[in-house]
């Protein structure tokens, strides 16, 4: 697997996400519980306005400096008995891991969740030399047994249920108990137990790196990424050449931000900053440490228009608050970052070629930038792709019509399109006579050429999420 | 250790920024906000523990609080409620202060007591992966996520507060700070005096816990599937 997904076209993967019911509820949930953790942290910490501009500084400057913190940071893992391989590609980076795991022999490598990972492709890689890899998180683990793609950046298996998880269990692993999410952890935990203990080389991404003393920190839950790095005598960090803060002070700021924009929550059970091999008379913690830092194409980003793309934490803020994301789901995406950050970035990372589509796949409502925790201008930059694309490729509006239509099915209740922001309402004021909008901007355009949509409605995103909700709860008791 | 393909890379890097290699002299700016200093500033001991044991129920953690005389009890409850049979407790000076190591030789009379000894080696691991409870000293503690800060060595290993069911952090009142906050500027502070920083730093928030399925906490994963905070008065 690479960034991209699969070979269904932009409309199939549409179709199917907007097929699967249980998805379009599971989905729809998720984001109301998300959304929800997320505006009382960030209620709850106050001054969320102050902290957001906090991260967008800090990761300004970040970028601005990127080679400076680089090399501080692989000259601290290299003092700290750690080696360090940047890899300018994808093959560069699984090259180099593979000659670490070869030189080990190792059979059995255990992981903990990491798009990164995904990006380049690393798990077909592996395996295709014969050694096992055992992905850790409980999610990723669901997914691996049944070979199915992630859907969401902070719960992959969002689009499976209790019951596909305990058949997946059952014909897989011999599981023979309920349909109980504790029964099925409890079984997934004895499972992977084994696998820790025995596994040669343990592999997991990273959140931040601090280059001011060479640590790698991981935001995590479930415990799995500390197994990864504590029992495994050789382990590897994977890491997207951005994900980098200068001190420990800045990854505070950026964590703080990340646990209560992605899970709503003060800090997740576990954050974890391991620095290097082991030292001396240590008994957990690798013997043999390596860092992998990858740019496979974020070095382009640099210097563009696009730059603050790369601020991205993997929050999934904006994922959960996007009204297309709520309706197609993550696979239709086809790629690994899904939702409007994965509409951003990923033609950025993988050319235009095959993902035009994607900046379309936004009603230009807003609530993504609004929502993200570094200030990432998400929908201005997904209009500047769509100007590109069609400049460069010259394609007239009559194109950008066609690659609304399988925009405009989803949106074909005006309810779906009712969750418009105060944002959109301000862009859309020029082209809104009386309540109805005539020839928007954007996908709009595609829109309105095909129905009259009414204007959004006076009320905020929030506003209406919150409303929603309270109907919601209404109806999950009657 | 070795480092590959540093220059190329990061010459591309600064090439597609526009602008010469930067190698020294970049300087953090101050940043035009400074909204984490804000969080609790000016609370009490008493009111940031209260904070402290607010955020516990959120994270489905048990915290008693007592007195230093009364520390000894507090653990043999809390081992009890455990039904704990094995304990692996990390090899810290504060054991001795807090009277403790008489009383784990007591306890080692009906309960089995380890205490993590580097000169074991792996067999720590093993031990730690058969016991039922886990016991550390919190090195700072952070009021507002209820979490414990552990400065894991050679004598306090990652495995004590990872690989048994239940994990029991004994939390001396004065380590309580406001938040994440004060923790990350005495590692900073540390960095900058050229200490050593700890191999592995874990901040850690309550059991293991996961929402991988439908969306539903399942509190106990991998980690823990308990836990217990033992606030204790100082000396
Ligand atoms: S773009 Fe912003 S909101 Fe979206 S995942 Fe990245 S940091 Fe989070």
């Amino acid at each position: 697997m690479s960034i991209k997904l699969g070979d269904l076209s932009y409309q199939q993967r549409i179709e199917k996400g907007i097929e699967n019911d249980f998805m379009r509820e599971a989905v729809s949930s998720a984001q109301g519980r998300f959304r929800n953790g997320r505006l009382t942290q960030a209620e709850e910490l106050g001054d969320w306005e102050d902290w957001r501009q906090l991260g967008s500084e800090i990761r300004t400057h970040t970028l601005e400096n990127i080679d400076y913190y680089l090399q501080q940071l692989s000259e601290q893992v290299s003092k700290r008995g750690g080696n360090v391989f940047f890899a300018t590609t994808a093959e560069e980076a699984n090259a180099y891991i593979e000659k670490v795991i070869k030189q080990k022999n190792g059979k059995k490598i255990v992981k903990s969740k990491s798009m990164v990972t995904e990006e380049i492709g690393l798990n077909q890689h592996l395996e295709k030399l014969g050694a096992e890899v055992v992905e850790s998180d409980l999610g990723e683990w669901i997914l691996q047994l049944d070979e199915d793609p992630p859907s969401h950046i902070v719960t992959p298996a969002l689009h499976k249920n209790k019951e596909q998880i305990r058949k997946t269990f059952a014909e897989k692993r011999g599981y023979d108990q309920s349909d109980s999410p504790e029964e099925l952890a409890a079984f997934a935990r004895e499972q992977l137990r084994k696998d820790f203990l025995s596994a040669d080389v343990g592999i997991t991404g990273c959140n931040f790196a601090i280059a001011e003393s060479g640590a790698i920190t991981l935001v995590t839950n479930e415990g799995n990424a500390r197994m990864v790095t504590a029992l495994p005598e050789t382990q590897i960090t994977v890491m997207g050449m951005e994900r980098i803060a200068p001190t420990w002070e800045d990854m505070e700021v950026l964590v703080s931000l990340l646990t209560r924009a992605a899970v709503g929550q003060k800090l997740t059970s576990y954050v974890t900053s391991y620095t290097g091999a082991r030292l001396e008379g240590e008994i957990d913690g690798p013997d043999d440490y390596h860092l992998v830092i990858v740019d496979n194409g974020r070095s382009k980003i640099l210097g563009t228009e696009f730059q603050s793309a790369l601020h991205c934490i993997r929050c999934a803020a904006c994922i959960n608050v996007c009204p297309v994301y709520r309706h197609v789901g993550g696979h239709a995406y086809n790629s690994i970052y899904p939702g409007p950050i994965g509409a951003v970035l990923t033609p950025l990372l993988d050319g235009y070629d095959d993902h035009k589509e994607l900046p379309y796949a936004s009603s230009l409502c807003a609530a993504c930038t609004e929502a993200c925790p570094v200030k990432i201008p998400l929908h201005e930059q997904l209009i500047r792709h769509r100007q590109i694309i069609v400049e460069q490729e010259k394609k007239s509006p009559i194109m950008e019509k066609i690659m609304m239509k399988g925009f405009a099915q989803w949106a074909s209740t005006p309810a779906a399109y009712k969750l418009s922001t105060k944002l959109a309402r301000t862009a859309l004021k020029p082209w809104t006579k009386d309540e109805t909008i005539k020839n928007g901007p954007g996908p709009l355009k595609g829109w309105t050429d095909v129905r009259d949509f009414p204007a959004p409605a006076k009320q905020s995103f929030r506003a209406w999420w919150k409303e929603r909700q309270k109907g919601e709860v209404r109806n999950g008791n009657s | 250790m070795a480092i590959h393909n540093q220059d190329a890379f990061l010459s591309n890097v600064a090439a597609h920024l526009g602008r010469p290699r930067r190698i020294s002299g970049v300087k953090r700016p101050s940043w035009s906000v400074r909204p984490q200093d804000r969080v609790f500033a000016g609370y009490s001991k008493e009111e940031l523990l209260a904070v402290l044991k607010k955020q516990c129920q959120a994270i489905h953690t048990d915290v008693v609080e007592v007195q230093q005389s009364e520390l000894a009890e507090a653990l043999t409850d809390t081992i009890k409620r455990y039904r704990g049979k094995t304990v692996v407790v990390a090899n810290d000076k504060r054991n001795a202060l807090y009277g403790l190591d008489q009383f784990y030789e007591q306890l080692n009379k009906e309960v089995d007591v380890h205490i993590w000894d580097a000169q074991l080696g792996k067999e720590n691991q093993t031990i730690a992966e058969r016991a039922d409870i886990g016991i550390s000293f919190s090195d700072i503690t952070l009021a507002e996520s209820a979490t414990v800060t552990l400065f894991n060595d050679k004598h306090h290993g990652r495995s004590i507060s990872l690989l048994p069911k239940s994990f029991i952090a004994i939390i001396p009142k004065s380590t309580i700070v406001p938040r994440l906050t004060q923790a990350a500027q005495q590692l900073h502070a540390s960095v900058e005096k050229g200490e050593r920083v700890p191999s592995c730093v874990s901040f850690v928030s309550g059991p293991s816990n996961s929402a991988d399925i439908e969306m539903n906490l399942i509190v106990g994963v991998h980690g823990p599937i308990q836990a217990t905070y033992i606030v204790v008065g100082d000396k």
